[in-house]
């Protein structure tokens, strides 16, 4: 999105290179859920800056405001205090702008439409006309591996073809920013592997920011430029772990020192937020 | 075949049942104006002309099955569709009627459903009314509406329809609020993150999301049409319908041309509901619905 200098932070992105310019920015961030029972403090000062071209990794044990985080960002939950801009904008005003493309952590096909028809849905919405979505559709469903399977009716399809099958949707979007809430937990390892590699070639070569949130250590290492550490009730960030392996990763690269010492570090810092619980 | 018909043996058993009952009934009913025949005639007679008697009455009471088969038939058959002694011209007045109010009922309930889902105000002030109309007699409703229109200047088909409009809208409104309220909120979070205008997310999702449960009531509905559209025929007075034939039929103790009507009538809305379930297998059933 290029728009950004239009808007009131314009100053502060002026003194920012062009390529550290703050995609998501979020100060002091507070969300407490009204529950029928006691209000849940699902979010509780959350501080995070995310540039363009980051990947941004979300780890921490269930129900410590992963999924909540990134609702914020798309302005599907409203925070109770603190700041937020998406693009510069209120997060309402960059959803309407259609400034992220957003991963569920179920599917969320529509049963009625075939694999295709799922993946052209949002471009059906936004307006492209039938060539140009059947391009992207068939472009993107044989990222994922899904080639041949467009006619397809979701209930045809395991699980974890479904999940591939909204991954190529939101990227059919093309969206600069993407949001992804554990995409890949309910594959198995090689079919995860095996898309880890196409995302990361796919973040790298088009420079998308991206904001993914996972249970997985070696996933975050291998795919983040950054690792947000968070602990549950009150939902905090406990650490923020550089990840500075070379922007072209690997499998292999999983063996190497460099990934496991930082592998270790979240492993440590997950462990010690633990350790608040007991 | 056994199979087959060890799976029919019970549908059959009630079927054989209701038959000897009907038979039977039509002995006990039919025997007093049997046994006055024949004292009139005085004529000496057993059990079985008895039997006999009450089975082949000219204005039965209780008619038998085959009497109102043979009455239909000859109507269906002997007649041309175009004479007013073919049921099935009654059945297409009735039907047109029945077609039109259905028509103009699932506009205006689906009318009123979207209404309701989309403004709260509505929902409020709406609904309750909505209720209060179903409470309301449609015997008493019908002549009025009749009297209305025919100061009007309409008579005939345009009152029947909107008797069976008044009937049938609110098994569709309420069938779709329920159904286009029944959303998963993830697919509409989804909607919201494409930004998705009002209009695209009812079309794209909560429509489709609703046809199933459109569909069941489209099927109560147009059966409740058809009982709307008979009921109107009862006011208007009219020589064409199945209604008209119905009253025809008790005004001039027909009892088998009533029979034959009401047999009539369960066949068109045989015909009506089977056409209705025809198309939502068209329409809903298209392939991916299993897993729905
Ligand atoms: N809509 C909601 N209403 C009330 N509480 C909620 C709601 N959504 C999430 N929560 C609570 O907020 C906390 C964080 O949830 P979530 O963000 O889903 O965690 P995670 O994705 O990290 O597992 C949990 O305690 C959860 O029960
Ligand atoms: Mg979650």
């Amino acid at each position: 999105m290029g728009s950004s200098s239009t808007l009131p932070v314009a100053e502060a992105i002026a003194t920012t290179p062009a390529e550290n310019r703050p995609i998501v920015d979020i100060r002091t961030l507070s969300l407490i859920f009204k529950a029928a029972d006691k209000p849940v403090t699902a979010l509780d000062g959350i501080d995070l800056r995310i540039n363009s071209g980051d990947f941004v990794s979300l780890i921490g044990p269930s129900g410590c405001g992963k999924t909540t985080l990134l609702r914020v960002i798309a302005d599907l939950e409203q925070p109770t205090s603190g700041d937020i801009t998406v693009n510069g904008l209120t997060p309402e005003a960059a959803r309407l702008k259609r400034a992220y493309g957003y991963v569920f952590q179920a599917p969320a096909l529509y049963p009625w439409r075939t694999v295709e028809r799922n993946v052209t849905l949002p471009l059906e919405i936004i307006g492209l006309d039938k060539t140009e979505r059947q391009r992207r559709s068939a472009q993107q469903l044989a990222l994922v591996g899904l080639a041949g399977f467009e006619k397809k009716f979701p209930w045809q399809l395991s699980g974890g073809m479904q999940q591939r099958v909204s991954i190529a949707r939101a990227l059919a979007f093309e969206p600069d920013l993407l949001l992804m809430d554990e995409p890949f937990g309910a594959l198995d390892e090689i079919t995860r592997d095996h898309l880890n590699s196409q995302l990361s070639r796919l973040w790298r070569t088009t420079g998308k920011t991206c904001v993914f949130v996972t249970h997985s250590i070696s996933e975050a290492v291998f795919l983040s430029t950054r690792i947000v550490v968070m602990s549950p009730r009150p939902g905090r960030i406990l650490d923020v772990i550089d990840c500075d392996l070379p922007r072209e990763r690997s499998l292999e690269m999983r063996e190497s020192q460099r990934f496991q010492d930082i592998a270790a570090r979240v492993r440590h810092g997950l462990a010690e937020g633990h350790s608040y619980d007991e | 075949m056994t199979a087959f018909l060890k799976a029919r043996m019970p549908v059959l058993a009630v079927g054989i049942s209701i038959l000897l009952l009907w038979y039977g009934g039509a002995i006990w009913l039919n025997a007093p104006q049997a046994i006055e025949g024949f004292a009139r005639a005085g004529r000496a007679w057993g059990a079985m002309d008895l039997v006999h008697q009450t089975f082949a009455m000219k204005r039965p009471v209780l008619p038998t099955p085959d009497q109102v088969l043979s009455d239909l038939i000859d109507s269906l058959f002997h007649y041309p569709p175009t004479s007013i002694r073919n049921l099935l011209y009654h059945a297409g007045v009735t039907a047109e009627a029945t077609l039109l109010g259905f028509l103009m009922g699932v506009a205006f309930g689906a009318l009123l459903a979207v209404g309701i889902v989309h403004l709260k105000t509505l929902d409020s002030s709406l609904m309750p009314w909505v209720i209060i109309s179903q409470t309301i007699p449609i015997l008493a409703i019908a002549p009025m509406v009749v009297v209305i229109f025919g100061n009007l200047g309409f008579t005939g088909l345009l009152p029947k329809a909107v008797i069976s409009m008044y009937l049938c809208f609110f098994p569709i409104t309420i069938g779709l609020v329920k159904g286009l309220r029944s959303t998963d909120p993830l697919a509409l979070d989804l909607m919201r993150t494409y930004s998705a205008s009002v209009s695209q997310t009812f079309w794209l999702l909560r429509l489709p999301t609703s046809l199933p449960y459109l569909f069941t009531s489209i099927k109560v509905s147009i059966a409740i049409s058809l009982i709307g559209a008979i009921v109107a025929e009862l006011p208007t007075g009219g020589t064409a319908g199945l209604g008209a034939r119905l009253l025809s039929g008790s005004y001039y103790g027909q009892t088998v041309q009533i029979w034959s009507a009401l047999v009539m009538s369960a066949l068109l809305s045989l015909t009506l509901v089977g056409l209705a379930g025809l198309a939502e297998r068209l329409i809903v059933g298209r392939g991916g619905r299993k897993g729905a």
